[in-house]
This record gives structure tokens, C-alpha cells and sequence, in this order.
């Protein structure tokens, strides 16, 4: 596959540095609205279109946005999109809206999108940047609705509010609690390393490529992101 | 002459004492406290003591299959499967008492590393995991023999106890932790034996007193207090978890910090919280804060300190 193709962002996002699971960022929503595979789902995909926008968006201003206040600027901008998506949500998906609350305008702060921002969208085209949110919030939304989902059916014996388990089946009442979320969340990160140790065994590559990194990260001390502080070294003379 | 001089390498005085027969004395200092719940809930006590004993050492042999390296032969499954049996009302499902069990030593204590690394009591975690699951059956206390709440729900209320039952454990609770006699019988021998000291169990103890005499609403009523220290899972908590080796302080300072914070805490629970029992919640807070309460109460090494180091 080549990189920052739209393909390769795609399967990179949702496989290979999956959010949740690779990057574990995001913890704060994903610990706490996946109480139900519906409520994990909403959260995912509310955040992949916010994601996603915020992210051509800052592709497209990437040359205007001067390098000293791009942080205050990438917050404008996701801010923007986060009031935008929290209106068409109380007006169209007022259920949802309830459901997670406080978390919709806490999106503004998601370390993943301000991470996209400033690892990817800040340096690539808008079209690659595009596929690149769309990947992540993607990856984004599938763990939550895994995280959901087993929460859900071990904690209340559902899924999707339908009931699944048979009747005799008594809900673990401590997987719907904070608690059952560091436990899932642990549990099925660690079963995504196993799955991905035994592809590597095979001879399958899923090792995180350090995509995204545009040798732009202001702080990175590996070789390749030299080229970046050099270019600012110069720039401060 | 060749003989006499033997040269190895140090240690070369080594102790009797191991971690199997420590485990073997407080498997035999819980046997009266059992004994008498089985003798006082009647014959499903001791199937309910069999299947998390027995879940306990099966999750332990599974888990040590996997890392191909066999614990149980230390007992101290065991010892958790007896405590955490202790700890459940006679009427629990037999299939929520192996979860409890499997929870307590896969999770709590296996992955973090098996014995010694375990950061709360398995026991313990067992029981809370239980009941926060399930919380109707955990506090379900109603059996043939006893109908009525557990003594210190009924304190609670405001209604009066019978303080002779509770002291010999005819009561409703949970299958070890009704006879205050039982448990003092078995603290007795880990204290003659050396196993335990009173550092924790006594500050633990006096601190809820003094707690409770103070904020009880009841003043320094004797039977009250009485009642108190012999109701709900104290004695067995105080004597036989604040006391584990793994997730107690090693520092003396350490070890009253912790029993005062567990007598406070405990009493805050039981006076001002929603349930009547908190004594599992206070040890596990408690164990979670003995690397904090270790690191502030580290002695001096010998030669430092003073007022020559004081600058």
C-alpha cells in the first residue's frame, strides 16, 4: 500500500494505530459513555465527523496558520465543528444528545483530534488529511462500539437494547459501572496485541509505522523529526 | 580437619519459617470462625466454603499451567477461597461464589503478578466485585435459622441487639463473620504463633472505637460500642485481612498509619454512609494507599539524622 494513500489511512486508522486500542487516546469518553453499543456507536461517529472536518479544514489553512499559535487555532476550528454537530444533534438526534451529555462539547478537547491535527492534518494535503480522519474516527467508533457492546451484554444481558441472553442470565451489574471499563477496555486491548503478535508471526506487517509523523513534532528527539528542528533552529536565528 | 572448615556463601542461617507454613497457620486459625458458620448456617455453608476453595485453587492451576510455573503449592489460593467463603451470606448462588473466587485470584492476583504483587487483598476484591455485581444477592442475609437484618443493619435502624448472640454469632451475616469468639480463637494462635502482631488489629480497633464514640450519636455507650466491634465483618477484617503480609505497610510507622486510617475510615462508612457495613471498602481504600503511607513513614538508617543532618 502506498502512504497517505486513502486506502492505507483507512486500514491505518482502524487497524493499524487504532485510537483506542494502539494509541489509547481518548481514554476520557471511551472510559466513560460506553455504557451500551449504542451509546459507544453515537460517541465514535459523532467524534469521526468532527474529526474528519477539523481535519481537511486545518489542511486547507495549514499555510496560512502561523506555527506559534496553531494550537489555539486547531481548537477555533474543532470548536467550530463540535457547536455545529452538538445543534444538528439536539435538534435531529435529541436521544443521543441526552445520552452522552456533557461529552458531546468535551469532543473539543479529544486528544485524538487536536493529536490528528497537529501529527497529520498540518502537514498533508486536505484529501489525504480527509481519509486520515476518516480512518481514525472510524477506528475510533469501532472500539467504542466493542467496548459498548461487551459492556453491555455481559452488564444488562443486551445488545442494541435487544435482549440476547437467555433469561436465566443474571447481569454483571459491575461492567455498566466505571470499573467494567478499565476491564473491557484492558481486555480487548490485550486481545487485539495477541491477534496482531500472531500476524506478525505469520509475516503480516501491522506494526505502527509512525504514519502521520510528518518529522514536524516540535518536541520529537527520533532521527527523522531532526529535519523539522533544524528548520526552526534557522528560522529563531 | 577438612571437615571444619566449610566455606559457602551467605545466608548461612536460614529461617523455618515459609510462605507454606504461614498459609497452613491461618488456614488453621479460620477453621473455628468456619467451623462455626458452617454449625450455624447448616450444611450449604460448607458447599459454598468447598466451591470457592476449590475455584480458587483451579483458577490458580489453570493460570499457572498458562505460565508454566505452578503456585498453588503455596497454599495461599486457599486462604483466599476460605476468606472470600467467609465473606458471602450463606443463601449466594453457588456459580456467583466461583466468580467471586475466580475474580479474586485471576484478576486481582494472577495478572498482577501472583503473590506478593497483588496490590489489595484477593479476598477482599472477590467480595466487592460481587458486591457491586450483584448486590441483591450479596446482602441477601435471610436463611432458615435467621430472618431478620444482620445485627448492625438493625443498630443502624435503632433497634436493640442482642449483644450475647452476637458475641457467640448466633446472628444472620455473612458465614464467618458472626462469632467475635470463633475469630478470637483464631487470632489468638497467628498471635502466639507470630504470624501477626497487634500493631494494625489494635490501632485498627481502637481508632473505630474512639471514631465511633465520637461521632456514633450514641457518646461512649459501652453496649453500643460493643456491638459495633462485634458486628459485621470487624474482627474478621481487623485480625485476618488488614493483617495480610502483601497489602499491608512494612514500615511500623506504616502499619498504625494504616490501622487508623482503616478504624477512620471504617467508621465513616458504617456512621454516615448509606449501608450499615464498610469494613471491606475501608481495606481495600486502605490498601491502596500503603505505598503512600509507606514512603512517608520510612525509618532513618542508622547514622542519619540528627541535628548534625538537619540543615
Amino acid at each position: 500500500m502506498k502512504e497517505n494513500s486513502a486506502i492505507e489511512r483507512l486500514y491505518n486508522g482502524i487497524v493499524k494505530e487504532n485510537p483506542t486500542f494502539v494509541l489509547l487516546l481518548g481514554m476520557c469518553p471511551t472510559l466513560a459513555v460506553t455504557t451500551s453499543a449504542i451509546n459507544g456507536l453515537g460517541m465514535g461517529l459523532t467524534t469521526a465527523v468532527v474529526l474528519t472536518l477539523s481535519n481537511v479544514m486545518i489542511s486547507l489553512l495549514r499555510k496560512i496558520i502561523p506555527n506559534g499559535v496553531r494550537i489555539p487555532a486547531f481548537i477555533v476550528v474543532i470548536a467550530s465543528f463540535v457547536t455545529i454537530v452538538q445543534l444538528l444533534l439536539e435538534a435531529y438526534l435529541p436521544f443521543l444528545n441526552e445520552a452522552l451529555g456533557v461529552y458531546i462539547p468535551l469532543i473539543v478537547v479529544n486528544c485524538i483530534i487536536l493529536g490528528r491535527a497537529e501529527a497529520y492534518a498540518y502537514s498533508h494535503g486536505p484529501v489525504s488529511s480527509l481519509f486520515d480522519g476518516l480512518g481514525m474516527g472510524l477506528g475510533f467508533s469501532v472500539a467504542l462500539t466493542a467496548i459498548g457492546a461487551v459492556r453491555e451484554i455481559l452488564g444488562a444481558g443486551t445488545l442494541f437494547n435487544m435482549a440476547i441472553m437467555p433469561k436465566s442470565y443474571q447481569p454483571i451489574g459491575i461492567f455498566v459501572l466505571a470499573p467494567g471499563a478499565f476491564f473491557v477496555l484492558a481486555c480487548l486491548a490485550a486481545a487485539q496485541n495477541y491477534v496482531k503478535r500472531k500476524l506478525a508471526a505469520k509475516g503480516k506487517d501491522v506494526s505502527k509505522i509512525g504514519s502521520g509523523c510528518g518529522h514536524d513534532c516540535l518536541n520529537c528527539s527520533e532521527g527523522a523529526c531532526t529535519e523539522r528542528t533544524a528548520a526552526l533552529k534557522e528560522e529563531d536565528k | 580437619m577438612a571437615d571444619l572448615l566449610k566455606v559457602s556463601s551467605n545466608p548461612h542461617v536460614r529461617s523455618k519459617v515459609t510462605t507454606e507454613s504461614i498459609m497452613f497457620l491461618v488456614i488453621i486459625a479460620l477453621l473455628p470462625a468456619c467451623g462455626f458458620g458452617i454449625y450455624n448456617f447448616g450444611i450449604r455453608a460448607l458447599f459454598v466454603v468447598l466451591v470457592t476453595v476449590v475455584s480458587a485453587v483451579f483458577t490458580e492451576f489453570l493460570f499457572g499451567l498458562y505460565k508454566r510455573k505452578q503456585t498453588i503449592g503455596d497454599l495461599s489460593a486457599i486462604v483466599t477461597g476460605l476468606l472470600l467463603a467467609m465473606n458471602l451470606p450463606v443463601s449466594i448462588p453457588y456459580w456467583a461464589a466461583a466468580m467471586g473466587s475466580v475474580f479474586a485470584i485471576l484478576v486481582v492476583k494472577c495478572l498482577f503478578g501472583g503473590l506478593g504483587q497483588n496490590f489489595m487483598n484477593p479476598a477482599l476484591g472477590g467480595r466487592c466485585f460481587l458486591l457491586i455485581s450483584f448486590p441483591a444477592l450479596m446482602t441477601n442475609f435471610v436463611t432458615d435459622a435467621y430472618t431478620g437484618a444482620t445485627p448492625l443493619a438493625a443498630l443502624k435502624a435503632g433497634e436493640e441487639v442482642n449483644l450475647l448472640d452476637m458475641v457467640i454469632g448466633r446472628t444472620a451475616g455473612t458465614i464467618g463473620e458472626t462469632s467475635t469468639v470463633a475469630i478470637l480463637i483464631g487470632a489468638c494462635i497467628l498471635l502466639l504463633f507470630g504470624i501477626i502482631d497487634l500493631k494494625i488489629p489494635g490501632t485498627y480497633l481502637v481508632t473505630f472505637v474512639l471514631f465511633v464514640g465520637i461521632f456514633g450519636g450514641h457518646g461512649f455507650d459501652l453496649p453500643y460500642l460493643t456491638a459495633q466491634l462485634c458486628g459485621g465483618g470487624l474482627m474478621l477484617g481487623a485480625f485476618f485481612m488488614a493483617t495480610d503480609y502483601v497489602t499491608r505497610p512494612i514500615t511500623v510507622g506504616g502499619q498504625y498509619l494504616f490501622g487508623a486510617f482503616l478504624g477512620i475510615m471504617t467508621g465513616i462508612f458504617r456512621v454516615f454512609g448509606a449501608g450499615a457495613e464498610g469494613v471491606s471498602y475501608a481495606i481495600i481504600l486502605g490498601n491502596l494507599l500503603v505505598p503512600l503511607m509507606e514512603k512517608v513513614t520510612i525509618p532513618k538508617a542508622f547514622g542519619r539524622g540528627g541535628k548534625s543532618h538537619a540543615k
